[in-house]
């Protein structure tokens, strides 16, 4: 077991490496510099600037600088904050958006893994087509587009919620935002759940727990649980990165000052270096997150733990 | 598994695939023909006539934008927009993942262990920061959008066709055919490829909306289709500025952008239940 | 009053009826088999009794566990008596224990639910029943998971499952199918031994199982209950006719009718065939090792052995759908090492394969006629369409197919039917040899008696070389004029059909003989004469490979290999061949 997760560590090195690699190169790669559509500059002042950011030197050398720095937690200076470094900027910025996120993510794993149970349990009745025909649609409609609709019509419309971020106190400015950001994401674990506790409760061993005289709620309690969870389990992983690209809409639609904001307007911007360093941090915490979803995996599934 | 030849008949005999596709398919319609008979253009700015609502006045039948412009024909362009740079989009990652996931899955051994792996390493990144940072760093190069999307997707679909051409390769029928001396070239096309279809037209219908919802996602952060043009993203950001007073400009374009992921998401479902051998007969 | 009465049972399906107004009755404590071909609903009939039917399941007749009525009963009311009175043995136990749970765990669940038992005492209770299956280290065993034991292992630990709360009726739906011959007759034994009071219904489609195991036995034909009686009587004096079809059909060891076809030239030789596969890491795991066979022509040479033994591998090897580790194979005088690829499969053009899932072997894809012309596409390029498609009808035609199967898909012909069309696709080359890999494992007794008799035909026709390779001896007797057994990939006996069934050299061709079940009440059969299983391909046992099992076993036997040797014609690899 403690064999498995090192090797699945030493493995997510190799990507972790690529991650940096491409997001330099890609960045580095890009028509012109991200100076280019300020006011007209001199080539003396051009040439600073250059030679401040070291865009002045040879590519390879210019990774080695900012792979060094990065070793150190040292992702270089914003170029539009130019009092700010990034890693400032993402250190202030990540604790709104991680809050977010993990609410969001808690909200969809007990929901959808509820509803999804429940819909299996209860096949083809009409509790199931309801909570599949809802799934369906969450899955559908694009973060973007619920977080809007919602805004507009509990708050805008209805007015029982608040709809920005600042001038909101409390638990009630988190309320919107995280439903908006869980939404498809319950909906999609729902129906992974239903899926496979279908497959689960249709298997031989299940069977064998029936003719057992189990009954339902010791079935599911302990025999059906565990493998129909594992398809969730994996899911886990595109789930973080669902989560984190929503945030991005999320956080632009509230105005919450998170991350993701931050991506956006560094984007805009075309803050080089700020959008290079949140695309590795992001990276590098979903890397981090499917290895310890991985490393959980083999925890629960003795067939993997054995080798 | 189902025969192509009963294929059409199974998916006449499928509601879900009947009532979703021919909704898409009036949608198309409705956005090809629609800007052609409209008197109004997708450019032509109107200020005297800014946020009107929809109604049959002025056959602004969606109303009109903060600037005057008329929303059915905006949504409409966004619509082919938003399916044309879909369906590329997935073409791309049709092509890429079947050659790459059936080349691994036939040749196997030690060489499939390597692409696999690699497809493993790329599926692990959030690829969506990626294409932003790609947007970013190439001015939003129309193209590039295809190429980013189509990039994101082909990885499921290598996935699935090599696993099923790793199964189908240990078919006894491809056996058979090895030992009567069938070439390699003739057994992929003759044996391998048609057992491969249903699953690729499962999935193809499933990138679809995929690759809208990156698409739109893209515009919606205004990193995709840039003005003048338009897509449903890039309008439903749109509305989302004016939604206070003219909540339509949110509504409109969202619920077809809406309805569009839906039906496409039912309609691939649906296809799966055609292509399900366990529904056999 | 009866334990079990069953009457009037139907279930009905949307588009089938599984099972058709049948009755029966079991006392206590007695054993009942039943039997019929697949699809006779031999399954189905358990389930009902069980409650475990799919919900779109039609059911309707009367089922009482002495006054209770099962049919129609609550869950709650099947949960009081499931387990508890009336327990079930299903065939796969690979499937049928839960991969996610300690053996022990779910062993001690259903003493819990019944509170039968609690805590330390449920703990020693589990224990002590895997000691009772023959379960070696009942402690460790409790703690393992499903997927670390064998196959036989894991059916004993089912067994155990069905029998720690005493049931007062088990249900066996063919307990031991899934398993060697040799482990069969273990668990068979097994059963027998340790249900003491507790009345058995034991499903199976092999009536050398219910002539051993059951004192009464009834018979079903399509969801219908054709005969019933003592098992002994049945036997001696079938009723019904379809039960007299079902008994002709059973193989038998004790066959006189073998083969007297006369052999001609040698075609085939194999020499020091090995066979290897590279396995996760580096390890290599050895299917095949230095195997010598030589074919005749118009030859039928059958090739036996526990699953796992090799013999696909061997054949496979000979056929080039897996290369040869190290030997080499001569056909028609040919070597066929060294020779470019497409030379090689030119020369092997006149060898082919009938497998053993005659639908998996056909591409869903493809009509018949497509399928059996494939082959011909190939070789005869230049030929007209009108003279394949001649072809093509004239060998449907000798394997017993009309011209109305040539539109049909694979998924819409019978088991039996789709063999059919896949010994045309391989006879339409004309082949000197066909390898038939398990060929009739997957049919029912009938059809597979009409697939060898068409072997047989063929064979007499044109003098064709058949290559039989089975895991049960007793098909071989009626149709090979030699027998080669393996054992964990290696030759242990070569000899001649009448030499080998009457005077078997080596232990373990001994231990398959007593181990296959008779289909005759006054004979012994299906004795479990050998201990434990086959090990482990990847780490097998040092000099004889059969050592651990082996009666006859001596020290030599686990440092040396064994030569092989000739005693009268028959080849022997075992260091006491001429004592024992
Ligand atoms: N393609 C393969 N890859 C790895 N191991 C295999 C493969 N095919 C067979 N084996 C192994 O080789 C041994 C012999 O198998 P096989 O020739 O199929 O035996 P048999 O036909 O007698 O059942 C077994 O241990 C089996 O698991
Ligand atoms: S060599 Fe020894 S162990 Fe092997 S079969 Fe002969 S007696 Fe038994
Ligand atoms: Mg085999």
């Amino acid at each position: 077991m403690l064999k498995y997760a090192l090797l699945r560590l030493l493995g997510a090195i190799p990507t972790l490496l690529l991650v940096i690699v491409l997001a330099f190169l890609m960045v580095h790669a890009a028509p012109g510099g991200p100076f280019d559509d300020e006011r007209v500059l001199s080539a003396e002042i051009e040439a600073n600037i250059a030679a401040a950011y070291h865009l002045d030197e040879p590519l390879h050398r210019q990774f080695y600088r900012y792979f060094a720095g990065l070793l150190q937690g040292d992702l270089g200076p914003s170029y539009r904050y130019r009092d700010h470094t990034v890693s400032e900027l993402i250190g202030t910025a990540f604790p709104i958006s991680l809050k977010l996120g993990t609410m969001a993510m808690l909200l969809a794993v007990v929901f959808g893994v509820a509803a999804g149970s429940f819909a299996a349990l209860r096949r083809n009745t009409l509790p199931d087509r309801s909570v599949m025909a809802f799934a369906m649609t969450g899955i559908s409609i694009p973060v973007f587009v619920i977080a809007p609709v919602l805004v507009l019509l509990l708050a805008v419309k209805l007015q029982w919620l608040p709809a920005g971020w600042s001038g909101n106190e409390g638990a009630a400015r988190f309320l919107l935002p995280v439903i908006a950001l869980a939404l498809p994401q319950v909906a999609y674990i729902a129906r992974l759940t239903r899926a496979s506790m279908i497959d689960v409760l249709a298997s031989d061993f299940v069977r064998t727990a029936r003719a057992q005289g189990l009954g339902t709620t010791a079935i599911v309690r302990y025999h059906a649980l565990k493998p129909a969870m594992l398809p969730v389990l994996s899911y886990m992983g595109p789930a973080i990165a669902a989560i984190l690209t929503g945030s991005v809409v999320v956080e632009e639609i509230f105005g919450i000052p998170g991350l993701g904001q931050f991506f956006v307007r560094a984007a805009l911007n075309r803050d080089y270096t700020l959008v290079l360093g949140i695309v590795i941090f992001y990276a590098t915490l979903v890397i981090l997150l499917n290895l310890v979803v991985d490393i959980l995996y083999g925890a629960i599934d003795p067939r993997i733990r054995q080798r | 598994m189902t025969t192509l030849f009963n294929i059409w008949r199974r998916m006449r005999e499928n509601r879900a695939v009947m009532v979703s596709g021919g909704i898409l398919i009036g949608i198309v319609i409705v956005a090809i023909v629609g800007p052609l008979i409209s008197p109004h253009d997708y450019l032509q700015t109107n200020f005297d006539n800014l946020l009107q609502r929809p109604g049959t006045a002025g056959f602004h039948l969606f109303g009109t934008d903060d600037l005057g412009r008329d929303l059915f024909v905006r949504s409409m362009l966004g619509v082919q927009i938003t399916i044309v740079v879909a369906v590329v989009a997935s073409v791309v990652s049709l092509v890429i993942g079947v050659m790459y996931g059936a080349v691994a899955g036939y040749v196997g051994g030690r060489v499939d262990a390597i692409m696999m792996r690699f497809v493993d390493t790329l599926y692990a990144l959030p690829f969506i920061f990626f294409v932003i940072l790609l947007m970013v760093a190439f001015e939003r190069n129309f193209l590039l959008i295809f190429v980013a999307i189509g990039a994101i997707n082909w990885l499921d679909m290598a996935r699935i066709v090599r696993g099923q051409t790793l199964s189908l390769r240990e078919r006894e029928f491809v056996d058979a055919a090895r030992l009567t001396g069938v070439s390699t070239a003739a057994i992929i096309m003759r044996h391998i490829a048609p057992n491969l279809l249903g699953v690729v037209i499962v999935y193809v219908t499933l990138t679809i909306p995929q690759a809208i919802l990156v698409e739109s996602f893209l515009s919606f952060l205004g990193l995709g289709i840039q003005e003048p043009q338009t897509s449903l993203g890039a309008l439903v950001d749109a509305g989302v500025n004016q939604m206070e007073g003219a909540s339509w400009m949110l509504l409109i374009p969202a619920g077809l952008l809406a309805t569009i992921l839906l039906c496409f998401n039912f309609f691939g479902d649906a296809m799966r239940d055609v292509f399900d051998s366990r529904s056999e007969r | 009053m009866s334990l079990l009465s069953v009457a009037g049972l139907t279930i009905r399906y949307d588009d089938a009826i599984a099972v058709n107004g049948l009755s029966f009755a079991i006392e206590k404590g007695e054993s009942v088999g039943l039997v019929g071909e697949s699809g006779s609903g031999k399954s189905q009939t358990a389930l009902a009794i069980l409650g475990l039917l799919p919900a779109q399941a039609d059911v309707s007749g009367d089922i009482r566990f002495e006054k209770t009525a099962l049919l129609g009963a609550s869950e709650r009311a099947l949960d009081s008596v499931r387990a508890q009175r009336l327990a079930i043995v299903f065939q796969d136990p690979a499937q049928a224990l839960n991969p996610f749970v300690r053996i022990g765990q779910q062993l001690r669940r259903i003493l819990l639910q019944h509170g039968l038992a609690e805590g330390a005492q449920a703990q020693a209770r589990v224990i002590d029943m895997l000691r009772r299956v023959g379960l070696s280290d009942p402690e460790r065993q409790y703690r393992a998971y499903p997927h670390q034991l064998s196959g036989g292992m894991r059916q004993r630990a089912m067994i155990a499952s069905a029998l720690i709360t005493e049931p007062e009726l088990l249900i066996a739906d063919e307990p031991t199918t899934a398993l060697d011959v040799t482990v069969q007759a273990q668990i068979l034994e097994l059963l027998e031994d340790i249900r003491k009071d507790t009345a058995l219904l034991l499903i199976t489609h092999d009536l050398g199982v219910v002539a051993g195991h059951c004192e009464r036995m009834l018979v079903l034909k399509q969801g219908e209950l054709v005969e019933q009686g003592a098992t002994r009587d049945v036997f001696a004096r079938p009723q019904h006719e379809h039960t007299a079809r079902l008994l002709a059909a059973a193989p038998r060891l004790d066959r006189t009718d073998i083969p007297t076809t006369t052999t001609g030239a040698e075609l085939l030789t194999i020499k020091g065939a090995s066979v290897s596969y590279r396995e996760t890491g580096h390890a290599r795991l050895q299917a095949v090792r230095d195997v010598d066979l030589t074919i005749r022509a118009g030859e039928t040479v059958a090739l036996v052995g526990e699953s796992g033994s090799g013999k696909s591998s061997l054949a496979r090897a000979v056929l080039g759908l897996v290369p040869l580790q190290s030997g080499r194979v001569a056909f028609c005088g040919t070597a066929l090492e060294g020779l470019a690829q497409d030379r090689a499969t030119a020369v092997r053009r006149g060898m082919q394969l009938v497998f053993q899932d005659p639908v998996g072997s056909l591409n869903p894809q493809m009509r018949v006629a497509n399928i059996v012309a494939e082959p011909l596409l190939v070789h005869e390029p230049d030929a007209s369409a009108d003279t394949r498609q001649q072809q093509v009808i004239a060998i449907l035609e000798k394997t017993g197919l009309g011209e109305e199967f040539l539109e049909r898909y694979p998924h819409e012909l019978s088991g039996g039917e789709a063999q059919r069309v896949a010994i045309a696709r391989a006879l339409i080359l004309k082949p000197k040899v066909l390898v038939c890999d398990e060929a009739v494992a997957a049919l029912d007794g009938t059809v597979r008696e009409q697939i060898l008799a068409l072997l047989h035909e063929v064979q007499i026709d044109s003098g064709l070389s058949i290559v039989f390779i089975t895991h049960d001896l007793s098909v071989v007797r009626g149709i090979s004029h030699r027998v080669l057994v393996m054992y964990m990939g290696a030759l242990v006996e070569l000899a001649d059909n009448n030499a080998l069934f009457e005077q078997p050299r080596h232990p373990y061709t001994r231990a398959l003989l007593a181990a296959v079940p008779v289909p005759d009440p006054e004979r012994a059969g299906g004795k479990a004469t050998l201990a434990g299983e086959v090990p482990s391909a990847l780490a097998p046992p040092s000099g004889c490979t059969f050592h651990p099992r082996c009666p006859h076993a001596r020290d030599i036997c686990k440092t040396e290999i064994p030569e092989q040797r000739t005693i009268n014609s028959t080849t022997v690899a075992c260091h006491r061949a001429e004592e024992i």
